[in-house]
């Protein structure tokens, strides 16, 4: 019997266009085994909430490196607890100040990965956290 | 270089020391030792290095290939005396919060020594949408100054003479809206068109393939570009029109030769659709500027930026047939590499700045950037920018590098790189002409995938540890964060989209409508676009309205998702 697959939205929300994280997590995510949609640039989270319920993803990977993390990703949260759908995993990455992280994990996101974290360390994470 | 005679003997003396050589390892491998201390020796691109370089690794002509700086092909420099005349710009990229918080960053670092200025502008601004527009939340003046009208762009440049200083705008699809606002702040401080000075990025191709703030489809973006050319060139002719960035492909993973490949061809791009529009080559190809990035290996970087001018001459010569000699010269500003810099002891950061500073002087850039030591956690806080400032006036002043022109030229290792990194980035330029140019080269997600598959490449070589990241992959420590990192006001955008709703209040209704229904027809025809929008601009149109009104006409891009 197979397992079903892991399946992980890289979403990028808000106007940010750097996305080279982005895309080297869901490469690194592909790589590990899990199915990855990415989002491509400046999805609302109202899109990224339709398309994580829509594609019946296990896991919302948030990339945000433009300073709007306090504003975007709770907001990300807050719109799928609405739609029933917070069973999901939820995790960001970005440059996110360390003071700011308490904030949002109080908000939802299970866990905030910084610049320099090894791709490993979302995957084993992920791994040990999901519901599926 | 070297006459045929003396080529062999050093031949025979290159082919004794690698004998020799080898002969140490193996008298080293039957003691069980290696001779070095890894298999493969590399740049930061990744490109193999040899253990010697020698004047057989020379292989070009001196007189048509390196020349004298100030001609052609400009290998070593687009002036004759380089930094004995005068030092590069120093010009540090800065603009976040409201634009009063900016304009008075920007008297600071005025004060402190800087010699021009560069805006960062929030991603509404560069993405053409008022601080008040939906898309806006959570974004207004965090990774630059809010701007949504002239009324701020008064704001933003208050008590700063413009035609005392050159100022840089890092704006891409708007960027005519934001040029007609400069124009017009200068009417109203009594400076004419002809005297301001300073760039535009103004480079959509490169939105498309590596950074991100893109509005509208390639074929009118082309348009609003080449429409800033001709007007400039008539109105406001010390300006430079556009910045060809390599930059942001750099910093979306790209490999040198890859940075100077994508850019020049997104330079033939512009110079065709110019060409394409009716004007001729050497009435605009003299204010193309251009926009590298500096990494750490040192030697890499300075064969980089000297293998981009010589290309750049040859290009402009050869296949544009450019006549004036300034056409051909590649003009760069240059930043510092962002991705780079480290969170994990960001005291680090300074050495690194101040190596990929030297690599930018070395290679004889125009302008700097120095990024700050916290930019990997935040914007950068106030005394890190002039630890920054200051290492550009430290290499200026103290390091020695400045007192000769393109003092590494002659290197046999830099003349090497040189035209190695030159041969790759030609063999790009031509399959991209194959692909139909850089336009269509985009569009079919080529460049894209080149750069993503070089930036995964490097990770992977990070995280096995092939690649050593000092402090953050070796020589890790305990540590917490810095304190008093650069924290944007919250309510900025609040405050910001109250001031809007105050402008419009007091504008004049009737000329903001006749000059957006003036701006449709004139975006739906083909005459020059810019003086209607410098007529937009003076009767306080927003942003939001400018861009709004072309979204209308031209559409929106819808990019190819490439992973």
């Amino acid at each position: 019997m197979t397992e079903r697959k892991i399946r992980v939205l890289v979403a990028k929300p808000g106007l940010d266009g750097h996305d080279r994280g982005a895309k080297v997590i869901a490469r690194a995510f592909r790589d590990a085994g899990f199915e990855v949609i990415y989002t491509g640039l400046r999805q609302t989270p109202e899109q990224i909430v339709a398309v994580s319920i829509q594609e019946d993803v296990d896991v919302v990977a948030i990339s945000l490196l433009s300073g709007a993390h306090g504003t975007l990703m709770p907001k990300v949260v807050n719109l799928l607890r609405e739609k029933g759908a917070d069973d999901k995993l939820i995790i960001g990455g970005g440059v996110i100040p360390d003071d700011d992280i308490p904030a949002l994990k109080e908000a939802g996101i299970a866990e905030i990965f910084t610049p320099g974290t090894p791709t490993s360390v979302p995957i084993e994470f992920i791994k040990a956290n999901v519901r599926q | 270089m070297y006459d045929k005679e003396k080529l062999e003997q050093i031949k025979q003396d290159n082919s004794d020391y690698e004998a020799d050589w080898e002969k140490s390892v193996e008298k080293l491998a039957a003691k069980g030792k290696k001779g070095e201390r890894k298999d493969k020796f590399v740049t930061g691109s990744g490109a193999s290095v040899n253990q010697l370089y020698t004047p057989l690794d020379i292989d070009v002509d001196y007189r048509s290939e390196i020349g004298f700086p100030g001609q052609y092909p400009y290998t070593r420099g687009v002036q004759p005396n380089m930094y004995r005349g005068r030092f590069w710009t120093m010009r540090q990229y800065a603009g976040f919060s409201s634009a009063e918080e900016s304009n008075a960053r920007y008297k600071y670092l005025l004060e402190q020594g800087q010699t021009g200025l560069s805006v960062a502008f929030d991603l509404p601004t560069q993405i053409g949408y008022d601080s008040d527009h939906p898309m806006s939340e959570g974004e207004v003046g965090k990774v630059g100054v809010a701007i949504d009208s002239l009324a701020d762009m008064e704001i933003l440049f208050n008590g700063i003479p413009l035609d005392k200083v050159s100022t840089s705008m890092t704006i891409n699809a708007p960027a005519s809206v934001l040029l007609a606002y400069y124009i017009a702040v200068g009417e109203k401080q009594g400076v004419t068109p002809d005297k301001l000075n300073g760039t535009i990025q103004n480079d959509i191709l490169k939105e498309y393939s590596a950074r991100g703030t893109y509005i509208f489809p390639p074929t009118p973006s082309m348009r609003l570009i080449t429409d800033i050319f001709d007007f400039c060139a008539r109105n406001v002719p010390n300006w430079n029109t556009i910045s060809i960035s390599g930059y942001h492909i750099r910093e979306a993973g790209s490999t040198a030769s890859q940075e100077v490949a994508f850019t020049l061809a997104d330079g033939i791009a512009y110079v065709n659709a110019a060409i394409n529009a009716g004007l001729d080559v050497d009435t605009f190809a003299g204010r193309l500027s251009f926009f590298f990035n500096a990494h750490n290996d040192l030697l890499e970087e300075v064969a980089k930026f000297r293998a981009a001018r010589r290309i750049w001459a040859k290009l402009m010569k050869e296949r544009f047939s450019a006549k004036n000699e300034r056409s051909m010269m590649l003009r760069f500003h240059t930043q510092t590499g962002g991705s780079t810099l480290t969170a994990q002891q960001p005291d680090n950061n300074i050495v690194r700045v101040a190596i990929q500073t030297l690599a930018a002087v070395l290679g004889g850039t125009q302008s700097l950037h120095t990024n700050s030591k916290d930019e990997a956690l935040a914007l950068p806080a106030e005394d890190s920018v002039r630890i920054a400032l200051r290492t550009q006036q430290i290499v200026a002043y103290e390091s020695g590098v400045t007192e000769t022109v393109d003092p590494l030229a002659g290197s046999y290792y830099v003349e090497a790189l040189t035209k190695r990194i030159e041969d790759e980035a030609w063999t790009y330029i031509n399959k991209i002409d194959e692909l139909g140019g850089a336009v269509k080269a985009i569009e079919q997600g080529y460049i894209q995938k080149e750069i993503q598959d070089a930036a995964y490449e490097y990770q992977k070589e990070v995280e096995s540890g092939k690649r050593v990241v000092v402090g953050m992959n070796k020589f890790q420590i305990k540590e917490t964060q810095p304190k008093g990192l650069l924290r944007v006001d919250p309510s900025v955008g609040i405050l910001q989209a109250k001031k809007l709703t105050e402008m419009k209040s007091k504008r004049d209704g009737n000329a903001v409508q006749a000059a957006l229904d003036e701006l449709k027809s004139a975006a739906k025809g083909n005459d020059n676009m810019m003086p209607i929008m410098l007529k937009a601009a003076q009767v306080y149109c927003t942003e939001g309205e400018i861009c709004g009104v072309l979204r209308e006409i031209f559409g929106e891009y819808t990019p190819i998702q490439v992973l």
